[in-house]
């Protein structure tokens, strides 16, 4: 405030008012954290006073209905899936910038990248139902039941590729030209030049895609939902049906009552843990990157 | 600058007041509105809750209802069958919709059965079994016969599609086969019909079991699926008409009070014969003409 005061462009009325303004949607934007923080914590509490937080890891099996509430090969559930499809898709999208980038003729890179961002702005829903339909089928003839893990990595790599092939691409655009040019004149092949040179540039844009990607890959529920078979298990190999969290409270939310209700609850506040931990952990690793 | 700061001053009460105003007015039309709605309940609007399989149903009774009466809104909410149970006690909605047989400790509420809806097991259409024995569904379902041959069929492993909890579709299986949700060993778990059908559809090795109307229409309408009999009982509205599916569940309205007025003359509606044709629609089996 008092900085503010002495800035010289506090002179005008209408920077006080813009002033205002911006303070007024930040602090809308921030409230809305908080107040689902704060609505989860209270609808979440019932089944932590009743149930008891160690209950979620300790009991036999996820079975409300029969006041059992193990949570555990849910998280599994959730980590198997993001994890795999990062891990997938992290190359995927990467290669492919570099390639639209620096390899295709750019008639092609053109299009490529038209298609990408068509990728990025299909429905959830609409892969849900591509995968339930049929990749389901597909793996199902190969290792039957079909619904599995791996149609759940599949579908969630194909989901966040675009976002992390779209930030990759957009950050390897933003490279200063000089960097490239240096490179050719110590006359380094195209590939040396990338890793080198490019590939560290541009890691700090690289790193953010793949968090995104992460972030939408824990969060995703209506696609999961129909292909990864929902049971509550923790997997034993790729070809087993899994459940994720948000899957979990997608299907029983509607039908849930009281410390059944409470317990869905809990899990939204495991991923909303999730969703905080990594955004932590990006933060400093990105942090860590640009001042090394 | 201390000009400026005098004539910026009121401006930034009434930027604060504006902004005071703007988190109250976010708030003001919200319960504006609940009021109006509230107020819209005594002249003419009825909330009903509950099962996702008799919202369908009802809402195309409502649509009729309101075309009949232009100054009634009928307005339908799923959330399964609890759910029309829990609005229809705390007064949340006017009618609750229910679609199996009132439990005894519901005895305190006012039910009125509409139609009936059977629930069937389902197999692919290509899978060579034609009928499969009661022990034999419990032994399937339990985990305990896990390949088709062992049940009749060709040397494949069986996919047990089951129902998320609390739906009332798992009920009634479960309750007809005498089974707990835990005894259940699942490869796949669903959450309604459609996503029933198209899961079975998908793969010629699974069973799995849905709400006959629904398997019905989809079976008519290219689904590759097999509906099978229970004993030696066909899976059809016709059987379920006649009362003689075992596995077939009754859908109801309920209230809390005896119903008057509005709901009192709408439930009269759903269950008068002027809507059987709406029942048939729907592939739900009318009560008995």
């Amino acid at each position: 405030m008092t900085s503010s005061d002495n800035n010289i462009l506090s002179r005008w009325p209408t920077d006080r008012l813009l002033l205002w303004l911006l303070r007024g949607t930040a602090a809308i934007a921030g409230s809305i954290v908080l107040l689902i923080v704060l609505f989860l914590v209270l609808d979440a509490l019932p089944a932590l006073q009743h149930i008891g937080i160690a209950r979620f890891f300790t009991d036999p099996s996820w079975h409300p209905a029969e006041h059992f509430y193990n949570l555990t090969p849910m998280l599994w559930g959730t980590l198997f899936a993001t994890i795999g499809a990062v891990l997938v898709a992290t190359p995927l999208g990467i290669l492919s910038a570099v390639f639209c980038q620096y390899y295709a003729p750019p008639a092609l890179g053109r299009l490529y990248r038209k298609l990408i961002e068509l990728l990025a702005g299909i429905p959830s829903v609409v892969y849900g139902f591509w995968g339930l339909v049929v990749l389901v089928p597909l793996i199902g003839a190969i290792h039957p039941p079909g619904p599995s893990l791996l149609a759940g990595i599949v579908i969630l790599t194909i989901m966040i590729l675009p976002t992390i092939a779209l930030m990759a691409d957009a950050s390897l655009a933003s490279i200063p030209p000089q960097y490239l040019r240096g490179a050719a004149a110590l006359g380094l092949p195209r590939w040396a030049t990338i890793r080198g040179v490019v590939f560290p540039a541009a890691k700090s844009g690289l790193f953010t895609g793949v968090i995104l990607g992460t972030g939408r890959a824990i969060g995703e529920t209506m696609a999961i939902l129909m292909v990864c078979g929902n049971v509550v298990q923790a997997p034993q190999s790729l070809f087993d049906p899994v459940r994720t969290l948000t899957a979990n409270i997608a299907l029983e939310m509607a039908y849930a009552l009281g410390n059944h209700r409470a317990a869905l609850f809990v899990s939204g506040l495991f991923l909303m843990g999730m969703i905080a931990a990594l955004v932590g952990a990006a933060d400093r690793i990105s942090r860590e990157k640009i001042y090394a | 600058m201390n000009i400026c700061r005098v004539l910026c001053r009121p401006k930034k009460y009434a930027l604060l007041v504006a902004l005071v105003m703007i988190t109250v007015f976010t708030d003001v039309p919200a319960s504006a509105e609940d009021q109006r709605t509230a107020s819209n309940q005594l002249n003419g609007k009825l909330v009903v809750t509950g099962s996702s399989t008799v919202a369908p149903l009802i809402a195309e009774m409502g649509k009729q209802f309101e075309s009949l009466h232009s100054n009634v809104r009928i307005d339908v909410q799923t959330g399964g069958s609890s759910r029309g149970i829990a609005d229809a006690r705390q007064g949340l909605a006017d009618i609750g919709m229910v679609s199996r047989a009132m439990k005894d400790d519901e005895r305190d509420l006012q039910a009125f059965p509409v139609a009936h809806d059977g629930v069937c097991i389902i197999l692919h259409r290509e899978n060579p079994v034609q009928a499969l024995a009661d022990e034999q569904i419990v032994a399937i379902y339990t985990g305990k016969v896990t390949n088709w041959k062992a049940a009749g069929g060709t040397d494949a492993p069986i996919t047990v599609v089951n129902k998320a909890d609390g739906r009332s579709t798992l009920e009634v299986f479960l309750q007809y086969f005498k089974l707990r949700a835990s005894d259940v060993k699942a490869h796949v778990v669903i959450g309604d019909n459609e996503q029933g059908v198209k899961t079975v559809a998908g793969n010629r090795t699974a069973i799995g079991y849905v709400s006959i109307g629904t398997a019905e229409y989809d079976a008519t309408h290219g689904a590759p699926i097999r509906l099978l009999p229970i004993g030696e009982v066909p899976a059809s509205s016709e059987s379920v008409r006649k009362g003689v599916f075992p596995l077939s569940r009754p859908l109801h309205l309920v209230t809390k009070t005896s119903p008057s007025g509005l709901a009192k003359s709408f439930i009269e509606y759903a269950q008068s014969k002027a809507v059987h044709d709406l029942i048939r629609q729907q592939y739900f089996v009318p009560l008995a003409d």
